[in-house]
């Protein structure tokens, strides 16, 4: 399975960057996305695949032991998705508002200052 | 005396506070500063003369070998006073030349921040030490040369003049650094003991070579000597300053306080007499031709220091007497024939000694002051002068095969540094007195005395020689040799040789001052060849330095964000796949990877399909709607392998981005290509290489082991310490609950700049 996991993650990384490589600036939000996603799978898979055994203390024991999965990197993940919301819910804002403005979303015509306007 | 030394410096602090105190009526006081450092300075002459040497050491960096040590001995007390003595006159001559100027504290100030570096340079006894003060020379000097900063030939002379000397400076660093490595030794006194080892070293051509650079470069010599005419372009108490007695003398003082540490070998001795001769003579010929006074000027003083070099290249007990009287000589009379220039500047307004003519008629102590210069130049008897030029004769013609080819390089020069002193010295006096100056009068004293001061000295030391030798002379050759010197300097060396050439050079000089006349077509012939002289090739490199930094800017920021993106991309890829290939065998340990379900390999083909359609579709609308595919196929992959927190947290936020997108999709431009196919080709290619090479190393990294000790330090306190029973929330809300709390405050950060862009009203804007 880590395998396929593996490839996803691959395929992720380089549609991100492919859209990231984009002049518009919408695409570069998606792959903004997609890459942000790779990355997180990437630590979900470092941090080792288990099955069937979340990192919950059961109600009558007071360690977690055994098997379990690993709560360490789904804490950080965690933590990336609800920032990399906030840097996208931030972006597409940015983009809309630009828009409105310049009348554009090509990043090569995006080159004038303030005084141009 | 580490008081006498930085007292400049704390003067130049207070000068503005100084110069209002004075309400600007008597700035000639300022000139007592430096008076007082030569009266104590020469204190020291009775001391000094009878063979002593002093030392003065502070601690500064002890750890670095580098302290606050100074030392006097002939060589620095020589240059202690001419810096203070012709500084006290240069002080009193600018309270009289720039009466009045708007920013007269500033130049005090630099003035008197250049004469402490210079004071730092000739006595500093640590090599680290004299680095410093010689680079605070090279500063202060930009600053007195572009002290008229509005006039843009005046800036750009400034900054070619520190551009060529801070280069030297830190050549001459390096070479400063890699004689301490050798030695292991950072006091000037003490390394002459060491010469012996010094010289046997495999370093020892770089160190003199980087030596040489410094020197050569402050010394104005050949090819670095262009920065020098260029720095006419300061006021002339400047010039007078830097190029008689000071700055340019720093390059020939470093050479000569070397010459027993790193003198007496064959390629110090070579080097320096092909530079000295080639600057000296290429430098006289350039004087004859020059229509400027201070042109004129420029270019002996060049000669000059090129005979100080070829004389310390000789390197002989008489070339090193030589060079020592020739160094007072020359301060002496150049300062003299600079100060009177800038009398006739001042008066005049021109500089042009073909219009320049009789002006003894209306201010004749300047005129006599200029005669007496121009004979201790040309080495007439009875001065100072004629004893310097035999002393130069004596030792050329004792200098083995080559002397006669010696001699006849110093004959070329005299004879036409003869002829530069004579135009700048004497012909602005005689002949006719051109209308358009008989309304001009006298300046004040201020301004005429300090160069009859020193002009009867160059005549009186030449009438009386003892009152040099033994007291300065003498305790420099002993510095510069280490052996107890014998000889005494004489006016009169009966008829020989070399008053014979004495007599042919003078004669020479003189018919030669009687058939050129200085006219423009001469100039012209000169600056022929500007096209190829050193100073052009500098330009020349600058220009081109320019031009090739522009191009490689441009090529690397280009200001398109997928250029850069582009540039760190294919470089991280080529240092991954040079480390994977080379250093790391790839293999994949199959016992350790689970199975593959159907239902895994369903949504991991789901997945797939969604990121290629997402990278391929020609609606906004689906593109989005497949990356929300792509993000719900992430909450099963999470809810698969034990991650029902984070399956939850993917699902909201997932919804919300699409939601997002949809919501402001309509106020969006319409989904194109842009680029065309060739790029989307190149950018494709990079992409799936990155992606691989990402592939490849995660394949790698999951045949290590992995480091659980913290995951289980969590696992099993978070109930004991954190009182709950899901391990992921309690490492966010209780054991990283700080970095929870900055997560929410960025998210804060975030929604407000949401928040305000939406309120944002572009009023101006709406309005058109």
């Amino acid at each position: 399975m880590e395998i396929l996991l593996v490839i996803i993650i691959g395929l992720l990384y380089a549609a991100g960057i492919y859209m990231i490589l984009r002049r518009s600036l919408v695409k570069l939000i998606i792959g903004l996305i997609l890459l942000g996603n790779g990355a997180n799978m990437l630590i979900f898979l470092l941090g080792r695949v288990v099955k069937g055994h979340p990192p919950i203390i059961g109600p009558t024991e007071k360690i977690l032991a055994d098997m379990y999965a690993d709560p360490l990197p789904q804490a950080l993940i965690l933590t990336a998705i609800v920032i990399s919301f906030g840097l996208q819910a931030f972006a597409i804002i940015l983009v809309k508002m630009a828009y409105k403005v310049v009348k554009t979303d090509d990043l090569d015509e995006m080159n004038a200052t303030d005084e141009d306007l | 005396m580490l008081i006498a030394i930085l007292a400049g410096f704390l003067l130049a602090l207070f000068m503005p506070n100084v110069i209002r105190g004075l309400k600007g009526k008597s700035s000639i006081g300022i000139a007592l500063l430096p008076f007082s450092l030569f009266s104590y300075f020469i204190s020291f002459l009775p001391r000094i003369s009878s063979g002593e040497t002093l030392h003065f050491n502070w601690s500064w960096v002890p750890s670095l070998g580098v302290g606050l040590d100074f030392y006097l001995d002939g060589l620095s007390l020589l240059f202690t006073l001419l810096i203070t003595g012709i500084g006290t006159l240069v002080f009193v001559y600018t309270s009289s030349y720039l009466k009045g100027h708007q920013y007269l504290d500033r130049f005090y100030a630099y003035l008197s921040m250049f004469m402490a570096s210079m004071l730092g340079v000739v006595m500093a006894d640590n090599i680290i030490t004299l680095f410093i003060f010689w680079e605070l020379t090279s500063i202060s000097s930009f600053f007195l040369i572009g002290f008229n900063n509005d006039s843009e030939p005046s800036r750009k002379s400034a900054l070619t003049a520190l551009g060529v000397t801070g280069f030297g400076g830190l050549f001459l660093l390096a070479g400063m650094v890699t004689l301490g490595y050798i030695t292991d030794e950072f006091q000037i006194s003490s390394l002459a003991a060491m010469s012996g080892e010094i010289h046997g070293h495999d370093l020892y051509p770089w160190v003199i070579g980087l030596v040489f650079i410094g020197a050569f470069t402050k010394s104005a010599q050949f090819p670095f000597h262009f920065w020098l005419p260029g720095a006419m372009k300061a006021p002339t108490p400047v010039s007078t300053y830097l190029h008689s007695a000071t700055m340019v003398k720093a390059g020939i003082y470093l050479l000569a306080r070397f010459t027993p540490i790193l003198g007496n070998h064959v390629m110090w001795n070579t080097t320096l007499i092909i530079v000295g001769s080639i600057t000296m003579l290429y430098a006289a010929l350039h004087a004859i031709f020059r229509l400027d006074l201070k042109g004129i000027l420029a270019y002996s003083t060049i000669s000059a220091l090129g005979i100080l070099t070829f004389l310390i290249g000789l390197g002989t007990e008489e070339a090193l007497t030589a060079a020592a009287v020739f160094i007072l000589v020359h301060a002496l009379y150049k300062a003299t024939l600079f100060l009177i220039t800038g009398i006739i500047d001042h008066e005049t307004g021109t500089r042009d000694v073909s219009q320049l003519g009789g002006l003894n008629k209306i201010m004749l102590p300047v005129g006599i002051a200029g005669l007496l210069a121009a004979v201790s130049n040309a080495g007439i008897p009875p001065s100072f002068g004629f004893v310097g030029k035999d002393l130069i004769y004596e030792a050329t013609l004792h200098f083995g095969d080559l002397a006669w080819v010696l001699t006849g390089a110093a004959i070329v020069t005299n004879v036409a540094l003869l002829f530069a002193g004579f135009l700048a010295g004497i012909k602005p006096f005689v002949g006719k007195l051109p209308e358009k100056f008989s309304k001009l009068h006298l300046p004040g004293p201020a301004m005429w005395v300090p160069p009859l001061i020193l002009a009867v000295l160059g005549i009186l030391f030449g009438l009386i020689p003892p009152l040099v030798d033994g007291p300065l002379i003498k305790p420099i050759v002993a510095a510069l040799t280490l052996q107890d010197p014998d000889f005494y300097l004489h006016l009169w060396h009966g008829f020989n040789v070399i008053l014979a050439l004495s007599v042919a050079t003078i004669a020479t000089g003189i018919a030669l001052y009687f058939i050129i006349k200085p006219s423009e077509a001469l100039l012209g012939k000169a600056t022929r060849f500007e096209s190829i002289s050193p100073h052009s090739m500098v330009k020349g490199l600058g220009r081109g330095f320019t031009w090739f930094s522009a191009k490689w800017t441009n090529f690397l920021q280009n200001g398109y964000l997928r250029y850069y993106l582009i540039t760190i991309l294919s470089f991280l890829t080529f240092l991954l796949a040079y480390r994977l290939f080379l250093g790391v065998e790839i293999y994949v340990d199959t016992s350790v990877l689970s199975e593959i379900t159907i239902y895994e390999a369903i949504i991991v083909l789901i997945m797939a399909s969604a990121i290629f359609f997402t990278v391929f579709t020609k609606s906004r609308l689906a593109a989005v709607a497949s990356m929300g595919v792509v993000g719900y196929s992430f909450c099963l992959i999470f809810l698969f392998y034990s991650a029902p927190d984070l399956a939850m947290t993917q699902f909201s936020i997932d919804t919300l981005t699409v939601i997002l997108f949809v919501l402001v999709i309509y106020n969006l431009p319409k989904y194109l290509k842009l680029s065309d196919n060739r790029d989307r080709i190149r950018d494709g290619l990079l992409s799936l290489i990155f992606g691989a090479m990402i592939s490849i190393l995660t394949l790698e990294v999951l045949n290590e082991s992995v480091q659980k000790d913290i995951s289980t330090y969590y696992a099993e306190n978070a109930y004991l310490l954190g009182k709950g029973k899901n391990v992921v929330n309690v490492i966010l809300v209780d054991f990283r609950g700080f970095d929870t709390m900055v997560e929410i405050t960025v998210l804060a950060i975030a929604a407000l700049g949401v928040f305000s862009l939406l309120k944002l009203r572009l009023k101006s804007i709406e309005k058109e």
